[in-house]
């Protein structure tokens, strides 16, 4: 009944999808197996992409031809560059989607693809002969026939949602939970754990009083993810923000005894960054008020999502406490938050490509790695593809390093550390943050995916040539044209910079403090007609690279140095358990994850610098 | 480091050769104690506890007794390698110890690479890489005081400091980290002039560590003191007395030494390097002018400069001329007055008369740096080299300038070169977030010149990793959405 697929992905939600897509880009013939045809792309959360370390995320999918970016710009309901205050290495795209658009621009793009193929039902188990996956099983008893397979479960793996004193199997709400995967990769010699998310109530827009709170608008001009040039909505909706109070902490408090977390049902790890409410008001019982940002889920629906009050309380405390919030006071509730825990596996049982130490070709992505969000599982996701579609060709990993993108980060992070709860992405993770902005992640990432042989990437690698063009002659223009007193000391006087003496290189006024090129281009036409052909985003990266120069290349220097650890291999040959001078902690850590390199073992947890030492000692250095 | 192989049992002698009345052989390994049993009959030590001492004798293969010894046992991995170790006390012949080694290598040990068991020390987890290093300094150190000094840093004074130095550091990440990563959340911002004030407080703290480092060295390495004066003031002399040796050439023709001279005494427990120069005068041929020249170069690299004039040939106006010249600001004068024997009723207000005439040599520039006056009544120090008399006193105010003009030995002190490198990154990345605070810099980028001055820290004792930054943001801001 079935051709035989090159890759059969498992799940379609973000990791899924991406995983497919970056299968059959490579060229690989791939089957995406979903319990539920109809969620596929599904934001089983917040309907927003992006957001601070996020939004990097997202666009560098976008450079290495992944989908996540053009989904989202396609059906943005409202779009906004986080901490445009800080520095350029923190400005964050973060957009909210129409969440029944964004799950159908998915299935739409997939569908769209001669590489894919559908099919739906419930995978129970792996195909494994010899140490190698062969495809899967499924619940109805079938067998198909892959060369890899990539499971992308999210939160379905014997998912068990919590909402009070009840409990009940799902993967989501109104969905049901996979079974059988997990024993088996169990009885395998796999090592599985528990983790727990959650999610908020959602409400009846159409019963809030919106005066009550501050609207939170999107952008003027809105921006994208995709370095494509996708169609960008003209209007955009206003989200709102609103704020706990003591009233709302006291019934939610009432409630205690009768929450899953408090009373020890849920025993798995939820994400810190990420509290329930009621987790919030417990551990910082100090503040009084707690931000709620109150967000549409679509251009037609009135459902809204009450982002920041996640909870896994009983359904009439979560309702009482809603209404006590301002503008909530005669809110209608259209579902409950509730935790959902489910099953994960340690992601450190995984290599760099994201490949199982345990059986050949089989590869994780998403949620089942222990991480959290829909770009981290993304990104996961298009590498897990890519890479499935190398190891079937047996070619050399796609792996990216620490310095080239958050993906690197990610992906060196959970297979060398691992991690105690659902992992997200933060900017402080980065160590060279200032090199992986979202304004450059085509430069650094589109001639890597064109090198691999990833189709359509064509049209992209121009778009970067361009654009590395124009940084190198806008640059140019700067150095060799001056501006005159008269030209520019009205402006400087406006924004308290020290008038000019005499004439100077606009380069130099530009690398000001306070000075911005659009505020330049506004005062100088003849600096608004030369950038008058290049594209805003070329624009942006060239005045960024010129403006902050010595701070990137600082970092490149760091970034350089590291790299010589990164180049010193550790042989397969090394006998860590009998180095004793190791702690016992990274003698069994380095056993076990092997890692290849030193820099890839000064990354272990438990692997403390003076390991490191021994293990240069021991290598003769 | 060439890869040694661990696995061997080693033996060295742990006392200096030559001289002692006791001699300690140790040996560390597995089979330390087997290869002992085989020397020592007296005992069985496999059977005995750890931290014990044996008294009994040493025998050769045939019987014969080479030695009596005392022997103190320790059991891996509570010894100072970590490993089985055994320490035998013998008589400190050479020829005995010699011998009983040659027998322990008959038995299966291997005789020790230098700095081994310290290097098994280190890899078997007994010290950190800052105390592997102090003892390395320890088993050079010639002087009291560099042996007190390596002592403190192994006890951990230095990592101590230099760890809470990192932890308020971390925290100033943490909140700039916060900000950055949840600064669109309900969280409270850094407060730009309190991290100000911390990153000066950090530097002043950092400050003196690094000012500890140029006492340090000189404990370690001897504190430069250079002779200088005019040709025929007895420089020579004076050294030869310091010496209590006739070390450099003395005539009586002016410019008998034209090179540099250098000898180390050892004052107190200080080590001082003396550098005997050229007298400075303008030269009259072209081998004297390089030693005019070299003199300087050696003035401007020392910590104490030593002026000798002669207090019948000199005018106080040469006298003032020539610390004029030879003068640097930081390094501590003693003028020593030479051949008093001839005058001895000179008196130091006959040289420096007036107020006036101190401050003159006071650098122009440079006001912050207070400096006392360089030549005070206290700074005076009469002397007749040939006779030797007050040498002691010379001594004693050699001493002086190293105790009390800069730090106390109790407090931290910084000896290492590789510390002082880290310690001066870390501080020139504290400069640059000053620096970027005061160009209104965004804090992306001043968050990475903190964490490269975290990272430059992590040099010295462990590592700081993202990690901590981020668990110090969860457990002290309530984040998340």
């Amino acid at each position: 009944m079935f051709p035989k697929y090159d890759v059969i992905v498992v799940g379609a939600g973000h990791a899924g999808s991406e995983a497919a897509v970056g299968a059959a880009n490579m060229g690989s013939k791939v089957l995406l197996v979903t319990m539920n045809m109809n969620t596929i792309g599904q934001m089983s959360c917040n309907p927003a992409m992006g957001g601070v370390a996020k939004g990097q995320i997202v666009r560098e999918v976008d450079a290495l031809g992944g989908y996540s970016g053009i989904v989202t710009d396609e059906t943005m309901i409202q779009f906004r560059m986080l901490n445009l205050s800080k520095g350029p290495a923190m400005w964050s795209p973060r957009a909210q989607s129409d969440r029944w658009l964004f799950a159908q621009k998915w299935r739409l793009m997939l569908e769209a693809h001669p590489n894919i193929d559908f099919w739906q039902e419930m995978v129970t188990g792996v195909v494994v002969k010899d140490g190698r996956v062969k495809g899967v099983y499924t619940g109805m008893g079938m067998q198909i026939e892959s060369e890899a397979v990539i499971l992308t479960s999210g939160t379905f793996l014997n998912g068990l949602i919590h909402i009070g004193e009840k409990q009940f199997g799902g993967g989501r709400a109104g969905e049901r939970e996979a079974t059988g995967v997990t024993e088996q990769l169990v009885q395998l010699g796999f090592e599985s754990g528990r983790m727990k998310t959650g999610t908020p109530p959602r409400v009846d827009g159409r019963t809030l009083n919106y005066d009550r709170m501050e609207i939170q608008p999107g952008d003027e001009i809105p921006s994208r993810f995709s370095y494509t040039p996708t169609e960008l909505p003209s209007k955009q909706m206003a989200c709102h923000v609103t704020y706990t109070n003591t009233k709302v902490h006291e019934i939610l408090r009432s409630g205690f005894d009768r929450s899953p977390m408090f009373t020890g049902r849920i025993q798995a790890k939820g994400p810190r960054y990420c509290p329930s409410i009621e987790d919030k008001i417990d551990r910082f019982a100090d503040k009084d008020r707690h931000q709620l940002f109150v967000e549409p889920e679509g251009w037609d629906t009135c459902e809204i999502y009450v982002n920041g009050f996640s909870s896994s309380l009983p359904e009439d405390v979560q309702y009482k406490a809603l209404q006590c919030i301002p503008g909530f006071e005669d809110a209608k509730m259209f579902r409950p938050g509730y935790a959902i825990e489910y099953d994960f596996f340690q992601p450190t049982q995984l290599g760099i490509n994201l490949e199982t130490h345990l059986v050949k070709n089989l590869f994780f992505a998403g949620q089942i790695n222990g991480t959290t969000g829909y770009e981290e599982a993304a990104c996961q996701g298009l590498m897990a593809g890519v890479n499935a579609h190398l190891a079937i060709h047996e070619m050399d990993p796609f792996v990216l390093k620490r310095s080239e993108g958050y993906i690197g980060v990610l992906i060196d992070d959970l297979v060398n550390k691992g991690t105690k709860e659902p992992y997200r992405m933060f900017t402080s993770r980065a160590e060279y943050r200032i090199l992986l902005r979202q304004d450059n992640a085509d430069i650094r990432l589109t001639p890597l995916a064109v090198n691999l042989g990833m189709q359509g990437m064509d049209k992209r690698m121009e778009v970067v040539e361009t654009k590395k063009c124009a940084r190198i002659d806008i640059e140019k223009f700067l150095n060799k044209t001056s501006v005159t007193p008269d030209q520019i000391n009205g402006f400087l006087g406006r924004i308290g910079s020290a008038p000019l003496k005499q004439q100077v290189k606009l380069k130099g006024v530009l690398l000001r403090p306070h000075v911005n090129m659009v505020d330049l281009q506004a005062e100088l036409p003849m600096l608004d007609a030369f950038l008058n052909g290049y594209t805003a985003e070329s624009i942006q990266t060239a005045e960024i690279e010129m403006k902050y120069e010595g701070y990137i290349r600082k970092e490149q220097e760091m970034v350089n140095k590291m790299n010589r650890l990164e180049e010193v291999k550790l042989g397969d040959s090394i006998q860590y358990a009998e180095l004793k001078s190791l702690s016992s902690e990274a003698r069994e850590k380095l056993s076990q994850l092997r890692p290849r390199t030193i820099g890839q073992a000064s990354r272990i947890s438990g692997v403390s610098p003076s390991d490191i030492s021994v293990l240069l000692v021991h290598m003769g250095r | 480091m060439t890869q040694t192989n661990l696995s061997d049992t080693i033996v060295a002698l742990a006392t200096p050769t030559g001289v002692g009345a006791i001699g300690v052989i140790r040996l560390s390994g597995l089979e330390a104690i087997p290869i002992a049993d085989g020397v020592f009959p007296s005992k069985e030590l496999s059977k005995q506890n750890s931290h014990t001492l044996h008294v009994g004798t040493i025998r050769q293969p045939d019987g014969h007794i080479l030695d009596e010894v005392v022997i103190s046992l320790f059991k891996g991995p509570r010894s100072y390698t970590g490993e089985d170790v055994v320490e035998i006390s013998c008589h400190g012949s050479n020829y005995i110890l010699q011998e009983v080694i040659r027998l322990l290598i008959d038995h299966g040990a291997r005789l020790a690479e230098p700095g081994e068991f310290t290097l098994r020390a280190f890899l078997n987890g007994r010290m950190d890489l800052s105390q592997a290093e102090a003892v390395a300094d320890l088993i050079a150190s010639s002087s009291a005081s560099a042996h007190q000094l390596a002592m403190q840093q192994m006890r951990g004074g230095f990592s101590g400091e230099i760890q809470a130095l990192r932890q308020k550091l971390i925290d100033f990440a943490s909140l700039i980290e916060l900000e950055l990563d949840f600064g669109e959340e309900d969280v409270e911002f850094a407060n730009r002039d309190d991290l100000k004030d911390l990153v000066g407080k950090l530097r002043k703290l950092m400050q003196a560590l690094l000012d500890s480092f140029k006492l340090g060295n000189a404990i370690k390495h001897g504190v430069t003191t250079v002779i200088a004066g005019r040709p025929n003031a007895g420089k020579s002399t004076l050294l030869n007395g310091l010496l209590n040796e006739e070390r450099a050439i003395v005539s009586a023709i002016a410019g008998t030494t034209r090179d540099v001279i250098e000898e180390v005494i050892n004052i107190q427990g200080i080590q001082f390097r003396i550098v005997d120069t050229a007298g400075i005068r303008e030269a009259e041929d072209a081998i004297e002018a390089i030693g005019v020249e070299r003199t300087l170069e050696k003035v401007r690299q020392s910590s104490i400069l030593m002026y000798v004039f002669d207090v019948i040939q000199t005018q106080p106006e040469e006298v003032q001329a020539d610390l004029e010249r030879l003068y640097q600001p930081g390094m501590h004068i003693l003028v020593v007055a030479n051949k008093m024997d001839l005058n001895p009723y000179t008196k130091y207000e006959h040289f420096f008369p007036s107020e006036e005439k101190e401050r003159a040599l006071q650098p122009a520039a440079d006001p912050s740096t207070k400096q006392k006056e360089p030549v005070q009544l206290s700074n005076w120090v009469p002397v007749s080299a040939i006779n030797k008399m007050n040498i002691p006193h010379l001594k004693e105010k050699l001493h002086e300038a190293v105790i009390n003009d800069k730090v106390s030995l109790d407090e931290t002190i910084v000896t290492n070169a590789r510390h002082y490198q880290a310690l001066q990154k870390a501080d020139q990345s504290l400069a640059d977030v000053l620096k970027g605070m005061a160009n209104s810099v965004t804090s992306d980028f001043i968050a990475m010149d903190i964490r490269q001055a975290l990272h430059h820290l992590g040099e010295i004792t462990g590592e700081i990793s993202t990690d901590d930054l981020l668990g110090n943001i969860f457990s002290n801001f309530c984040i998340g959405k």
